[in-house]
């Protein structure tokens, strides 16, 4: 019998229609495998009941042939997102025990379109980190191992848990954020999809907030295919959200066939850095190289304000969570430790409230916005965001799309880079970026590195244009034929 | 001219400027659905967006920006098409985000000026800094327990529009002229309902002193808990008179904020400049800038009524009223709607006459509004018509008066009714004179012997005989015919 939980999202919803298995029974093998896979942390709170009840009604449907876009969709949610009913942490301490009266507008629509929400998955503390080891519930274990060590890898971060249950085969989809990289970097540690769409693409109306101009909802799938069916039933404006976008949302799935050739391509200097690893480079070439042949046109473009994204990054994401985070003071829900009076209690639940990581922005940001500081930093780093969005528009100008790394290098061991927070920040050099323009991005499986762990390419489009990123990665797909699995599934197939 | 405080070194005035936080009428708040209705049981007006729920995100309220444009208008102010919601990040229970939305380099409305209307009859124009808009907190209650306090958010994230002044103002008289002036105006617009007993009104005292005759501002301190005109007046008066001493005695005012206490009278230090918050402002990422367009702020002042300067000089112009009658008429859009309703083409002095010294005289003493008067102003339209064609003398009309404000009574009919028609016939008043001369040949008498004062008997006498029917100038002249 087949493996249900390794199907493509296609071939579920077929394997539903022609009734070769019900969604209950898909949703079944889910949890099975979640029972399994503890070890890996990849959930906060699991959800058979509500998965259960909810495959059930798929199945109705699919008897009355009235089926839905997702219908029986065994689906992970990141617990960034708040679910009415279902404690939604964030990660964090300060909201354990927090259960919502409302639903996120992202996970009301994939819940419209049928998908079965299998449980929270884990994730940095407040989304903030590189590796899943901020959050409060233990960090998450990548389902990879490398080929010369038995050490456990960080799944990257902060949306861990989401990439981790991909590919592990204990959710079919997942709903990541991405911040900083927050679902590319993730997705390309552990092999796997991962599409950040345009900002204003996807409601940010009962996401937890981290940085409210930087934060977008996207979607994590072993397949780009995979991926877009996610991003069409998540997308679309919200009058809830004032930065949502009043646009059509294109038939993603529809649109991702249509090749390379003519595409014109961008590779921007920028992004060869020194200490990049060769193998890195290496598996750029090789995707230069597989759109090159495909008939794609490859263009050498220039984006030269790449090097002051990341510290102007570190500046803008604290400064706005600094802002966001006030809220969790004790006083309406969550962690409340009294103290002698209002200023000690705000003291003692802040402090034990928060991680370490998430304390330190909160700081650098408050050090950013304050007075005398405001013109030097915050300001400041606001125009540098603006040189990016403008050296991305000369470059689109020119190219329909740009390629680079992923991330500068694979999945490291757990507990590494923790001795230095800036070595944990350099994780997201190619990804900020895309982040600060406001821009779609992707992260694709495309090889292993020598120690057979997986390394992605991230294609970056212009805004609203997911259409071409899909299109694009879906080739550099077929082109690398990424078939490599995880140890974790191999050991479980021997 | 304005209060000089003299001093043991000379003579002092002081400079103040308001900021006077108006909550803006809107169904619901600012940035949420939730109603904003007063007096509602706590935390029954509160949407999750108010109680800065995780994940909770603001959308404008275009009722809001309206009334705000609305505003601006009035206060003869530039409305910026352009402006940025920023937050203002402090900690306080009452203030569910910990920061509040706010705006901050970039208002929504700019520089204007109104005038005000002194007590001597002198008018004075006072600068408008600026009008933004911003979110209220919720409430604190702190007496509801021995160790712990309450909070209700129903005002959380209610519309306040804050109006800050240009610092023109020189003492509590000017003070209480100018927050006159803009209650009217706002309750002119539409915009704020103006009760500062209810808290939709409130303002902070920014205030300094310097010797008479100096062009330089003094260190200033601001007063909040200002809960009245009356409560202002007394807290300038106080503060004024503590920077004076300080700075006599050789000392100095510190920039600080200070409360005003309204059971000891005086105003004590909240916190100096030192611990002023850092409020780490910065554009709200959540809101995109709000960009106006001229058509839109056109289309709301085709809307704007007669305001309170235009219609007093047009009561002045139009009806020959003096300023002062023009002032008292305007004072609410009701009370000159009414006037005017009483005016229509009949005698207008007459008219401002009953509506000014009859009816408000009386409504004020019972404590009503000009809405909850008895008499509907087109029965005192028609009570001034009736005098006006001498269908009665003034002296009746006094008693009609009174009869309508007990029953709400038509006029005409009492006057029918009751028969207090005036006697303007000479035979049936020379009737009555030639009785009353009878009966008093003694009196004729003495008048005719040179006692003159006697002529105001024989009138008091004629009129009572006729029961104040007789039309008291025919009275008279026939009384000097036979007397003479």
């Amino acid at each position: 019998m087949t493996d249900l939980t390794a199907l493509s999202v296609s071939e579920a919803l077929a394997g539903m229609k022609n009734k070769e298995f019900s969604a209950v029974e898909l949703t079944q093998a889910h949890l099975d495998a979640m029972d399994k896979a503890r070890h890996l942390n990849a959930y906060i709170v699991e959800t058979p009941e509500i998965a259960l009840k909810q495959a059930a009604e798929s199945d109705k449907r699919y008897a009355a042939g009235t089926e839905l876009p997702l219908d029986g969709i065994p689906t992970g949610i990141k617990d960034l997102f708040c679910t009415e009913g279902v404690q939604t942490t964030a990660g964090s301490k300060i909201l354990e025990g927090f259960i919502p009266t409302y639903e996120s507008t992202v996970t009301s629509k994939l819940f419209a379109d049928g998908a079965v929400m299998l449980g929270k998955t884990n994730l940095d503390e407040f989304a903030m980190g590189s590796s899943n080891t901020t959050s409060y519930y233990g960090n998450v274990v990548n389902p990879w191992k490398a080929n010369d060590s038995d050490a456990d890898l960080v799944p990257g971060g902060s949306s861990g848990g989401s990439a981790a249950a991909v590919a592990a085969n204990i959710a079919m989809l997942t709903t990541g954020t991405d911040t900083g990289g927050s679902i590319r970097q993730p997705a390309a540690f552990c092999g796997v999809a991962g599409i950040r769409p345009t900002y204003g693409r996807c409601s940010r109306w009962g996401v937890v907030a981290f940085a409210s101009s930087l934060d977008q909802a996207g979607a994590f799938g072993r397949s780009v295919e995979d991926c877009a069916h996610m991003l069409k039933s998540m997308s679309g404006y919200d009058p809830k959200d004032s930065t949502s976008a009043k646009l059509e949302v294109p038939d993603f799935p529809a649109l991702i066939d249509q090749g390379v050739k003519g595409l014109k391509v961008g590779i921007p200097k920028e992004y060869r850095l020194d200490e990049t690893p060769a193998e890195i480079n290496a598996m750029w070439e090789q995707g230069i190289e597989w759109l090159r042949s495909e008939g794609a046109e490859i263009v050498d473009i220039s984006l030269p304000h790449t090097k002051y994204a990341l510290p102007a990054y570190y500046i803008i994401a604290p400064a706005e969570a600094s802002s966001n985070l006030a809220r969790y003071d004790g006083v309406r829900y969550g962690l409340r430790v009294d103290g002698q009076d209002l200023q000690e209690t705000y003291r003692k639940t802040r402090a034990e409230g928060f991680g370490d990581e998430v304390k330190r922005r909160i700081m650098v940001g408050a050090y950013v916005l304050s007075a005398g500081y405001y013109d030097a930093y915050y300001l400041q780093a606001q125009k540098v965001r603006r040189l990016i969005q403008d050296d991305f528009k000369k470059a689109y100008e020119q190219v329909d799309v740009i390629l680079t790394p992923a991330t500068p290098s694979s999945a490291f061991a757990i507990g590494e880079n923790e001795d230095d927070p800036i070595k944990m920040y350099l994780n997201d050099v190619f990804t900020v970026t895309v982040n600060m323009a406001g821009l779609p991005g992707m992260s694709v499986p495309a090889g292993l590195d020598s120690r057979g762990l997986p390394l992605g390419l991230q294609v970056i489009g212009r805004p609203f244009d997911e259409a071409s990123i899909l299109r694009t990665c879906r080739f550099l797909e077929r082109a690398s034929a990424f078939k490599a699995k995880p140890q974790f599934l191999m050991n479980k197939a021997a | 001219m304005a209060e000089i405080i003299r001093g043991n070194t000379g003579d002092w005035e002081m400079v103040i400027g308001l900021e006077v936080h108006a909550q803006a009428i809107t169904e619901s708040k600012l940035f949420s659905g939730a109603a904003t209705a007063f007096g509602a049981a706590p935390n029954t007006q509160v949407s999750l967006v108010d109680a800065a729920m995780p994940g909770m995100l603001p959308v404008l309220n275009m009722k809001s920006v309206e009334q705000a444009v609305r505003t601006g208008l009035g206060l003869n102010s530039k409305i910026n098409l352009y402006s940025v919601f920023e937050r203002k990040n402090y900690f306080y229970p009452d203030l569910p985000q910990g920061y509040q939305i706010s705006q901050y380099l970039h208002p929504i409305v700019g520089e204007g000026e109104i005038e005000i209307d002194l007590p001597n009859g002198e008018v004075k124009k006072v600068g408008i800094t600026r009008l933004h808009l911003e979110q209220d907190a919720g409430k604190s209650i702190h007496d509801q327990h021995p160790t712990k306090s309450y909070v209700d958010l129903n005002r959380s994230g209610n519309t306040l529009m804050e109006i800050v002044s240009e610092p023109d103002l020189r003492d509590g008289i000017e003070v209480g002229a100018y927050l006159t002036k803009l209650r009217m105006i706002l309750r002119y617009l539409g915009t704020c309902d103006g009760n500062m007993d209810e808290g939709s009104m409130r303002a902070d005292v920014n205030i300094s002193v310097r010797k008479v005759g100096e062009t330089e501002y003094g260190t200033r301190c601001e007063i909040k808990n200002v809960n009245s005109i009356k409560a202002a007046q007394a807290a300038i008066d106080y503060e004024s008179r503590r920077q004076i001493e300080l700075l006599e005695d050789g000392g100095s005012v510190d920039q600080e904020t200070r409360l005003w206490d309204p059971a000891q009278n005086v105003t004590r230090s909240m916190r100096s400049k030192e611990d002023a918050h850092d409020y780490r402002y910065f554009p709200d990422p959540d809101l995109l800038p709000l960009e106006l367009e001229q058509g839109y702020v056109d289309d709301i002042k085709k809307t704007l009524p007669e305001l309170p300067d235009e219609k007093k000089h047009r009561f002045m112009d139009s009806y020959g009223l003096g300023a002062y009658d023009a002032s008292v008429l305007i004072s609410s859009r009701s009370r000159a709607d009414y006037f005017e309703t009483v005016a229509n083409d009949r005698d207008a002095k007459l008219a401002a006459n009953w509506v000014i010294n009859e009816l408000l005289g009386i409504l004020n003493k019972d404590g009503k509004t000009i809405e909850e008067s008895p008499i509907t102003s087109e029965n005192l339209g028609k009570l001034v018509g009736l005098i006006e064609d001498n269908t009665i003398s003034g002296r009746i009309a006094k008693d009609v008066f009174a009869e309508m404000y007990e029953s709400g009574a038509d006029p005409e009919k009492i006057v029918e009714e009751k028969g207090l028609k005036q006697v303007t016939d000479t035979g049936a008043i020379e009737a009555i004179i030639d009785k009353v001369i009878a009966d008093n040949q003694d009196k004729v008498e003495q008048y005719k012997s040179g006692k003159d004062k006697l002529f105001g008997f024989f009138v008091g006498q004629v009129m009572k005989e006729s029961q104040g029917k007789a039309n008291p100038q025919m009275v008279n002249e026939l009384l000097k015919k036979k007397l003479s």
